[in-house]
């Protein structure tokens, strides 16, 4: 898109749409956010979405998938078709520096940059998201969610989860 | 983000398709077995950071499996719900270290009672959760050496899925090496039990990498490295780790063959019955 477009194209609304999506586990970040759409496009009238699943067995890919094709649709798209990709392969590094504000003022310590390769190392000393010390406690690497890790904040005593590096 | 493509990409042809198929067959329904069985523990492990690892671990593979088997769904084969529902044993390509139950063998059986729920009774009662452990360390340390392998595939379809779950697998081994170093580390009993689960479960962890018909057609196709291959690889990940934590390994053991050619032990007969029970109830229910 060039600045000349006055007019939004059939693909911004596409876009548009995709940013009214949110990730049913963490309702402040949407699809765009999270980085789980590589790629839209129309061909022929038909409007193909690219999604990459965060985790594979996260039980939340289906509601996102769902909501997707349902918002591209409400904006006014008849033929929508979501693909499931892996490639490019998902990773927390995907998520954008506003998902990861977000993700921070939601209560959920962002991941750091990992490469696509978590190490033991980027699991310690997590800043706490409520009061950002860093004398924090790594409690479990597994949450309530395939996500989430559970750290524990030594200053304000409080435990929290960690969206995990991946 | 810098994406490998890998070198030459492969076209199936009539030699490596079954081949292909087999190798996924086999990816998954590891997967699935080992997600079915980890996810006994669930509610039920013996603490609670466990119980969460546990199901949070038979998650992943559960869509590992998922995802594997949707490419088998995109190349033809049937739909993952009649794959999974509509087998039979001998038609699962498992390997054996997968399908033992959660039990040591002379766990007894529970006698007819009136709870609805016998498995999750017994398991409560006779469960076995370092034996539940020792797979799962097993385990993860092939899957992560076989998806390190199958990401530099020659078949990108299969690449691409192994680089996206890698990430995931990494968890997985850094729980089973973090607790296999804790056990080492703890009172004689544990210590015990642990050696114990490893002499029992060597053979079958050997028999991960049983050799398959297709095993040439593969390597020659760049698809995936030979399994005797992916075996040493995997010895030389888990002999040091098990050492450095003061566990022996085992000598001579004769690897556990059979799962790959639908031979499996006696328990994946009752495991099916469990994972199948509503889709024989009510056929194309939905739920
Ligand atoms: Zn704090």
């Amino acid at each position: 898109m060039t600045a000349t477009d006055v007019k939004s194209s059939p693909l911004d609304r596409v876009w548009k749409a995709l940013e009214s999506v949110t990730d049913p586990e963490i309702p402040v970040l949407t699809v765009v956010e999270l980085g789980i759409i590589p790629d839209a496009r129309i061909e022929n009238g038909r409007v193909t979405v690219e999604m990459c699943p965060t985790f594979a067995g996260c039980p939340a890919l289906d509601v996102m998938r769902n909501d997707i094709r349902t918002a591209v649709e409400n904006a006014g798209f008849d033929d929508v078709k979501v693909e499931i990709v892996f490639d490019p392969p998902w990773t927390s590094d995907r998520i954008s520096d506003e998902g990861l504000r977000k993700l921070k003022a939601f209560g959920l310590a962002p991941p750091v940059k990992c490469g696509g390769s978590v190490t033991e190392a980027m699991l310690q000393r997590v800043p706490c998201p409520y009061c950002d010390s860093g004398d924090t406690t790594l409690e479990s690497i597994f949450g309530p969610t395939l996500c989430r890790a559970i750290h524990y904040c030594n200053s304000c005593l409080q435990s929290f989860e960690q969206f995990k590096p991946v | 983000m810098p994406t490998e493509t890998p070198l030459v990409e492969m076209k199936l042809d009539s030699e490596t398709r079954p081949a292909v198929i087999d190798l996924l067959y086999r990816m998954a329904d590891d997967g699935l077995i080992i997600g079915h069985r980890n996810s006994e523990w669930t509610g039920i492990g013996p603490i609670m950071e466990e119980d969460i690892a546990f199901s949070s671990v038979a998650q992943d593979k559960m869509g590992h499996a998922l995802a594997f088997y949707n490419l088998l769904h995109e190349m033809g084969e049937p739909d993952p719900d009649q794959i999974v529902f509509c087998r039979s044993a001998a038609q699962y390509r498992c390997c054996s270290l997968v399908v033992l139950e959660n039990f040591t063998p002379d766990a007894p059986a529970l006698g007819p009672d009136l709870s609805n729920n016998p498995t999750r009774d017994r398991l409560v009662a006779h469960g076995d959760w370092a034996l539940s452990l020792v797979r799962q360390f097993f385990f993860s340390e092939a899957d992560a050496v076989r998806m390190a392998a199958l990401a530099e595939s020659s078949y990108a379809p299969i690449a691409n899925i192994a680089r996206k779950i890698r990430g995931e697998i990494k968890y997985h081994t850094m729980h089973g090496r973090g607790m296999m170093k804790h056990m080492g580390a703890a009172s004689d009993d544990t210590r015990g039990r642990i050696q114990m689960e490893i002499d029992r479960l060597w053979p079958h962890a050997l028999g991960i990498f049983e050799p398959t018909k297709y095993d040439k057609v593969l390597a020659a196709a760049a698809v995936t490295p030979v399994e005797e291959e992916l075996c040493r690889r995997w010895r030389g990940d888990v002999e040091p780790l098990l050492e450095s934590a003061g566990f022996s390994i085992p000598l001579n053991a004769k690897p556990c063959h059979g799962g790959r050619s639908g031979k499996h032990p006696p328990e994946m007969v009752s495991l099916l019955a469990d994972l199948q029970k509503v889709a024989r109830l009510d056929p194309g229910a939905k739920w």
